[in-house]
């Protein structure tokens, strides 16, 4: 996020984009609905009647997968009845001239046919936007889990710079980050293109930096493989062994059909987890690792606030914290990783990081901090991109729409959305185990527009089988005009309804994102 | 009387009031339907009007301009009455007749019950067309508001109703002109509110709906006078939603006074804009105080507010806010119009003007009296109201609904102002005077008053909620003879903690009724506990029945009446009554044709 | 900025202007009980067990501490007679109409209406009479609700409306048969609560108890530390509840981002970290079955495998898959792990999921 939590209940407009935020991040959400009770405006984009949608003064229901073309509708209003902020512009930002050019395409007219939104709502949010003192937009994976995510999200820091909503308190652009270290996994470095604080493994000189402080001679220099890319090569046999902590992928991504088959396909898998989750039962070897409540360290959430983390009680049976399993592990391949505490770690993470550059935990059982926070002395930012942007002018970036790899057809009508519910999270593997939220929510269903329903003959509680070209589930329906004709919607917390065996790994080509918001399906009553 | 429409030369005004129930609209239309078919449409009108304030002989038909006052009107009636008016002969059956004389009286300007009042605020009820705004203009209506817009700045309004002495009749008795001047001198600009408390929930009483429902107009011309001094635009009425007539009146009245151009914007060319909203109460008796009321405006939940600040700084919606009782509101004309020196030499020094009371209970006459401020409470009870009825002995009077308290005999010539009953632990409130005789208990009157607190209370405050409950149950307790002498103790210390611990008037005033009694009638309370007896004989626990052997002849009526079969004896033999059995219904003593049955 | 000063138990304090009694009490570090009271919601002075007795302009009168502004030259008594009597008297008659349960209530050890009670020694209920006998509500896995011990400071309903922004219950009837409900006095589980549990988190009493926490200890019992939730991204602060090494419960604190609030994974959530499914030693698979292994052994076997495989395929042939759940040392050193012992920039995580 660019801003910070709190700001949000100040900002006079809020565009909402893809996030169900009340389900997803319930805290998050009591921000914008306090905005709303002091009376700011809030435009939802969603496809879905999210209980956000049904607080939203403009609940901009397009079709799924045209976020991009809207944004940039959006702009193009705002150039023409010239609302633009001119003067952030000059002083802030570069190729406006180039980007106001190919945005031209996109009139309201045009983008009413794409997205189903008619123009009249498009020329009236584009007035309010720009017209807003302070305008803040959220998003999260509705926004970015698509083939197009990097568009949209290029769509929508131009949609900001042009209103020169960045850089100020109750502003910005705030993407909602998922679980709750998305944040510090990246700020770290567990990216196969940056070290930590984004610094590129493609450059000498940090990787020089690097290697010195971890007295190793060379460090590899070119970019190593995402995890899309981790199971294609698994799946060619140049991936011989793996290395997952932490993670499910078997059910978490798209394809998972296929993930299980390159992970079996391995010589060597190792998994490190706190459960036997559907990943880990595919290992050679599995390992024992605590859980948060019992380790030290940081999380950072997604407002750049890295906070501490307490250990409450010792580990279950032998397991052991992760960082501590990686320094024997790193001790037995002949590398010593001699840490008293994770204290420690995280001052060395500051030495090799500006922006984490004054955070230890010393000052943080103090508070937390955001960063970038340089030294020791400096405060933390809760509002990033001030004065300048990072690379100093911003970029207008040249965002055009592309549909969604896979639409509905002839033989797999329906479009499947896929999400999470409030009471769940993520592939399930700790929810599912509280004695109380799966005893509240035991199971999933499919929503369907009573439309379809009547189309397809559906009546509530009758089970189907959804299928896509790539797999096939079992689910009960659930009838419900929250979900648009032609939608159909559920969520990838169940192991027993992997869903992810149907979804589409078409991928962003830029940050490799899975577009795991659209794919088609059938159903058959069973 | 003073005008008669013009051209006509004879008015029948027909009582259409809330207790249009009693067949005064029968009356009505039979009057009108006959006139009609005797040709006299020119000459005679028959016009719906307000409450005469005599109620307990309505249906009320009067016929100007000779005064003339029938009483129990009914549709049969109606021949004699147009027939009456050609001969100049009133229907004597249907006059008044004074209890005291037992001759008949022919106008009401000789009727005690009239003549003894002075009315300012209801002069026009009872003679106008509540529905039709030409009425209220011929009797000189929206004068004050033309002269307030064409002659005087906002300044030397409110100071006109401050040297009136005007104090507001919602109860609390706040002084209106100094209420006035805080709106007019607020920070905030931008909003102000003017509102009319018309929510009178007090059991009994009815001036307000009477005022509304009557005299609808001198309301709205009220709030316009205060929304030009106090800089405000928009006003609203909050009626009690089991008022609709006032309802659709007032309804009515501001469409009418719209439509001249004495409401909306641009009030008679001045500049000035007023626009009045009705908004129908939640229906419960919390919502006419302050607080409570604009939180139910606002939508939500009426419940009273603590203040940090006067409404007249920040009221409703946060904005500075006037509110002001109905009657408040209507004594506004009479002032400009008659000016504040002329209103305060009306009343006492401290309580300026009249007061209307609601003369309830056991009172001979029942119905609405306004009287000058400071007149004692002899001369309501027994002068206007004639006294007690049966000619039973006058024990008390409750003066000021369920947050008043009860007066006993010995202060009978206490005048009647807002300081002199708050002295004697009773209050104006809004103005109900119920009336009560020896055979009145005041430990049930009590219980009765605090019932009504308790459920009316809204729950918000620990004292107020809880107290009041504890306290019914205690008085309650008593009333049925199982009263202990702690409970005194505790009466008196829940009373003590509730009025000075509760958030709202609602809380403060409710142990009034049973401070006051204690009081006063102390002893009733101790005969309660200690000797198990009501000596007023009205608690049914404590009764016993009993037969007097003398005087009774055996029939056994008393025994066939009997429905717990407590009644035994041989015919012919007196009976006897098991106390064991006996479940004090009174059967008996009404059987009784000897007497013989005694209740103590 | 103006100031006022008053005098408060014949100490003199300056506060800011526009203070409260209340606060001005705080400073002086004067006690005044407060029921309805809360800083994070909008005050209401309802419960009045704060009232003290301020003598102001000649007149002396019983306000309440929370809500009444201070004012140059205010005499405030917080302990009078008349004080001591009203809140003994306001004790008493909470408790009339309160089940006299504590032995069992879960709440026992962190209750108001007990540190009061016993503080004002009111030994229990004043007055006899009718009690409310209304069902305990206990059809959710997450919140038990017994209105019998609502003292009505409304506290829920303000945190339901204010913080959670949901307004899921309000006030109900009125006098004696005061209620807080749902719509249609629905149960939770049927209404459009989403059972965040902030409304139990201010509660005074044991009227809305935490179920899990409330039943597996007593209050005093828990240690409580401090630490982030595991669930999304927002990052709340939670304490988690420990009793003879287990997490029984989580309660909210005044987190930096969060405040009192908290949704109902982050204080529903906890029970997968004692669940019998945990990992509690090393597994080596064998003959298509895991058998358990000691450290040592494991270690080992995993640092011999990738050694192999690094010295016959390159670096390149390994992958890392580091997690957004561990913390942030722990990712460092996996990434460090990755590049300067594995030798690859094969290293990525779900960041996209
Ligand atoms: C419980 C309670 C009920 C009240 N009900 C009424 C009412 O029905 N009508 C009314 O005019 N004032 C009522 N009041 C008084 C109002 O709070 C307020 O003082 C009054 O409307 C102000 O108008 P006034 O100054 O013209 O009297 C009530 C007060 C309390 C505490
Ligand atoms: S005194 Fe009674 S009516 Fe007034 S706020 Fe308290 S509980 Fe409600
Ligand atoms: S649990 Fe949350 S949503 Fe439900 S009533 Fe309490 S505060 Fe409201």
């Amino acid at each position: 996020m660019t801003n910070s939590i709190d700001e949000i209940a100040g900002a006079d407009f809020i565009l909402a984009i893809g996030t169900n935020t009340t389900e997803t991040h319930p805290v998050i959400a009591l921000q914008v609905k306090k905005a709303v009770r002091q009376g700011a405006k809030l435009a939802v984009i969603d496809p879905r009647v999210t209980k956000l949608a049904e607080l939203a003064d403009y609940h901009l229901q397009l079709n799924p997968g045209t976020d991009c073309a809207l944004l940039n509708g959006l702009a193009n209003v705002i150039i023409a009845e010239e609302l633009w902020d001119k003067d952030f512009v000059a002083h802030r930002t570069e190729d406006f001239a180039s980007f106001r050019q190919w945005v031209s395409g996109y009139t309201p007219q045009y983008v009413e046919r794409v997205t189903g939104i008619p123009a009249d709502v498009i020329y009236k949010l584009a007035r309010e936007y720009a017209g807003a003192e302070n305008a803040a937009i959220l998003y999260t994976m509705g926004l970015t889990q698509h083939i197009s995510g990097t568009a949209n999200v290029h769509a929508v820091a131009n949609l900001a710079m042009l209103c020169g909503q960045v850089g100020k308190k109750h502003s910005g652009v705030n993407p909602l980050r998922g679980q709750n270290n998305v944040q510090g996994a990246c700020d770290m470095g567990a990216l196969p293109d940056v070290l930590t604080g984004y610094q590129k493994v493609t450059s000498d000189e940090v990787r020089a930096k690097f290697a010195r402080a971890w007295k190793v001679d060379t460090l590899p220099a070119s970019a190593g493989l995402t995890v899309g890319e981790m199971m294609a090569g698994t799946q060619k046999g140049c991936i011989k062994a793996m290395y997952i902590v932490g993670e499910n992928p078997v059910l978490s991504d798209a394809n998972a059909g296929d993930v299980k088959e390159a992970l079996q396909k391995l010589d060597f898998l190792v998994v490190q987890d706190i459960f036997l989750t559907e990943t880990a039962r595919l290992a050679d070897v599995v390992l024992p690792a605590a859980s948060f409540a019992e380790k030290e360290g940081t999380f950072t959430n997604t407002e750049r606030r890295v906070q501490k983390v307490r250990k409450a009680i010792a580990p279950m049976g032998r397991a052991r914290a992760d960082w501590e399993i990686i320094c024997l592990l790193a001790g037995a391949m002949g590398y010593t990783m001699n840490y008293q505490s994770p204290a420690e770690i995280m001052d060395e993470i500051a030495s090799l990081t500006p922006s984490y550059g004054g955070i230890s935990h010393a000052r943080l059982e103090k508070g937390s901090l955001q960063w970038p926070c340089p030294n020791k002395d400096h405060p933390g930012t809760p509002v990033l991109h001030k004065e300048k942007f990072v690379r100093g002018r911003g970029k207008f970036h040249r965002a055009e729409y592309i549909p969604p790899q896979e639409l509905p057809d002839q033989e797999y009508p329906l479009l499947l959305c896929t999400g999470r519910r409030l009471y769940h999270y993520h592939t399930g593997t700790m929810t599912l185990r509280t004695g109380a939220l799966e005893k509240y929510y035991p199971g999933e269903y499919l929503d369907v527009n009573p439309i379809d329903a009547r189309k397809w003959k559906l009546t509530p509680g009758c089970r189907v089988r959804v299928i896509s070209r790539r797999g096939e589930v079992e689910l009960v329906v659930r009838i419900t005009d929250t979900i648009p004709p032609g939608m159909v919607f559920t969520s990838f917390h169940f192991p027993e309804v992997p869903i992810n065996n149907l979804t589409n790994p078409a991928q962003d080509p830029i940050a490799k994102i899975p577009e795991l918001k659209v794919c088609s399906v059938r159903l058959e009553l069973l | 009387m003073k005008n008669l429409a013009g051209k006509y030369k004879k008015i029948i005004c027909v009582c259409s009031g809330g207790c249009t129930s009693s067949g005064s609209g029968k009356v009505l239309a039979g009057l009108q339907a006959a006139a009609a078919e005797k040709g006299l449409a020119g000459k005679v009108l028959v016009r719906p009007v307000g409450c005469h304030g005599f109620c307990q002989q309505g249906p009320i038909v009067t016929v100007e301009p000779e005064k003339i006052f029938y009483t129990r009107v009914t549709e049969a009636d109606v021949p004699d009455i147009l027939e009456a008016l050609e001969t100049n002969r009133p229907v004597e059956r249907l006059l008044y007749v004074d209890p005291t004389s037992g001759k008949p009286v022919v106008t009401y300007d000789q009727i005690p019950f009239y003549s003894r009042q002075q009315k300012l605020v209801l002069e026009k009820c009872g003679c106008i067309n509540p529905e039709n705004i030409e009425d209220y203009l011929d009797q000189g209506g929206y004068k004050a508001l033309k002269k307030v817009l064409s002659t005087m700045t906002p300044q030397e309004v409110v100071d006109e109703v401050k040297n009136s002495g005007l104090r507001g009749r919602g109860g609390a008795g706040f002084p209106t002109g100094i209420k006035w001047q805080g709106a007019l001198s607020a920070k905030i600009k931008d909003k102000r509110y003017v509102i009319c408390n018309a929510d009178e929930g007090d059991p009994g009483a009815f001036m307000d709906r009477s005022v509304l429902e009557g005299d609808p107009h001198s309301v709205l011309e009220g709030m316009a006078i205060c929304g030009f001094a106090t800089g405000s635009h928009e006003g609203y009425i909050y009626v009690r939603a089991e008022y609709p007539l006032a309802i659709k009146r007032l309804k009515i009245a501001i469409a009418q006074a719209e439509e001249y151009g004495l409401l909306g914007d641009n009030i008679l060319n001045s500049g000035f804009n007023f626009h009045i909203k009705i908004k129908a109460g939640a229906g419960a008796f919390v919502c006419g105080e302050g607080t409570a009321l604009m939180a139910s405006i606002e939508g939500s939940r009426g419940m009273p507010r603590f203040k940090t600040a006067r409404s007249t700084e920040k009221g409703l919606w946060g904005k500075p806010t006037t509110l002001n009782n109905v009657e408040t509101f209507a004594n506004i004309p009479v002032i400009i119009n008659k000016g504040s020196r002329w209103y305060s030499s009306i009343g006492t020094e401290k309580s300026t003007g009249t007061k209307i009371f609601s003369l309830t209970g056991k009172v001979v006459n029942t119905g609405l009296v306004e009287v000058p401020m400071g007149v004692t409470l002899r001369r309501i009870i027994f002068d206007i109201g004639g006294g007690i009825q049966n000619n039973k002995k006058f024990k008390a009077v409750q003066a000021g609904g369920p947050s008043g308290g009860c007066i006993p005999a010995d202060y009978l010539d206490l005048p009647v102002d807002y300081d002199s009953l708050d002295e004697v632990g009773a209050m104006m409130g809004s103005g109900g005077l119920v009336v009560l005789d020896e055979t009145t208990c005041m430990v049930d009157l009590a219980r009765f008053f605090l019932k009504f607190t308790q459920q009316e209370s809204c729950g918000k405050c620990t004292p107020c909620r809880e107290g009041t409950k504890r306290m019914l149950e205690i008085l309650t307790r008593i009333c049925e003879g199982k009263g202990t002498p702690k409970d005194i103790d505790d009466l008196e210390r829940l009373s003590r903690v509730i009025s000075s611990t509760s958030l709202c008037g609602l809380g403060k005033s409710a142990p009034n009724p049973v401070l006051s009694t204690l009081k006063y009638f102390r002893s009733e309370y101790e005969a309660h506990i200690n000797d198990k007896r009501c000596p007023a004989g009205v608690c049914s626990n404590l009764l016993v029945y009993t037969i007097d052997a003398a005087k009774c002849t055996g029939c056994g009526a008393c025994a066939r009446a009997c429905p717990a079969g407590a009644i035994s004896g041989e015919k012919k033999q007196p009976h006897a009554i098991d106390a064991g059995l006996c479940i004090k219904c009174g059967s008996c003593l009404q059987k009784c044709k000897f007497g013989a049955v005694v209740k103590k | 900025m103006s100031t006022i000063t008053l005098t408060i138990n014949g100490q003199q304090v300056t506060v800011p202007a526009g203070s409260t009694i209340l606060k001005a009490a705080e400073k002086l570090g004067v006690f005044i009980p407060t029921l309805c009271h809360h800083p994070q919601l909008t005050a209401v002075a309802s419960c009045r067990i704060c009232v003290v007795e301020v003598t102001f302009k000649g007149r002396k009168k019983l306000v309440p501490a929370c809500m009444t502004g201070a004012q140059d030259g205010m005499e405030v008594e917080t302990e009078s007679a008349a004080v001591v009597e009203s809140r003994r008297t306001i004790l008493e008659l909470l408790l009339a109409n309160h089940p006299q349960d504590c032995l069992t209530c879960g709440q026992n050890g962190d209750c108001r209406l007990q540190d009061y009670a016993f503080r004002y020694n009111v030994p229990g209920a004043g007055f006899s009479g009718e009690r409310h006998a209304y069902k305990i509500e206990d059809d959710n896995p997450f919140i038990i609700r017994d209105m019998n011990k609502c003292i009505l400071c409304g506290r829920c309903v303000r945190m339901c409306a204010e913080i959670q922004g949901d307004g899921v219950i309000d006030f109900a009837h009125r006098g004696f048969n005061t209620k807080i409900s749902t719509a249609m006095d629905l149960p939770l589980s049927k209404s459009e609560c989403v059972f965040c549990g902030n409304c139990a988190a201010v509660c005074p009493v044991g009227a809305l108890q935490e179920k899990g926490l409330r039943s597996s200890a007593r209050t005093w019992e828990v240690k409580k530390v401090k630490t982030i939730c595991p669930y999304c991204g927002t990052g709340c602060s939670i304490e988690l509840n420990v009793k003879d090494g287990r997490v029984v419960g989580v309660t909210s604190c005044d987190g930096e981002v969060n405040g009192p609030a908290l949704c109902v994974k982050g204080r529903f959530g906890y029970g997968f970290i004692h669940h019998p499914d945990r990992l509690t030693t090393p597994l080596i698979k064998k003959n298509g079955r895991f058998v358990e292994a000691s450290w040592e052994e494991t270690i080992s076997l995993v640092a011999e495998k990738l050694t192999g495989i690094k010295n016959d395929h390159g670096p390149d042939a390994l992958a890392v898959l580091s997690s957004a759940r561990c913390t942030n040392e722990e990712n460092y050193l996996l990434q460090k792990f990755t590049r300067a012992v594995l030798g690859t920039n094969n290293i990525d995580h779900c960041a996209r999921l």
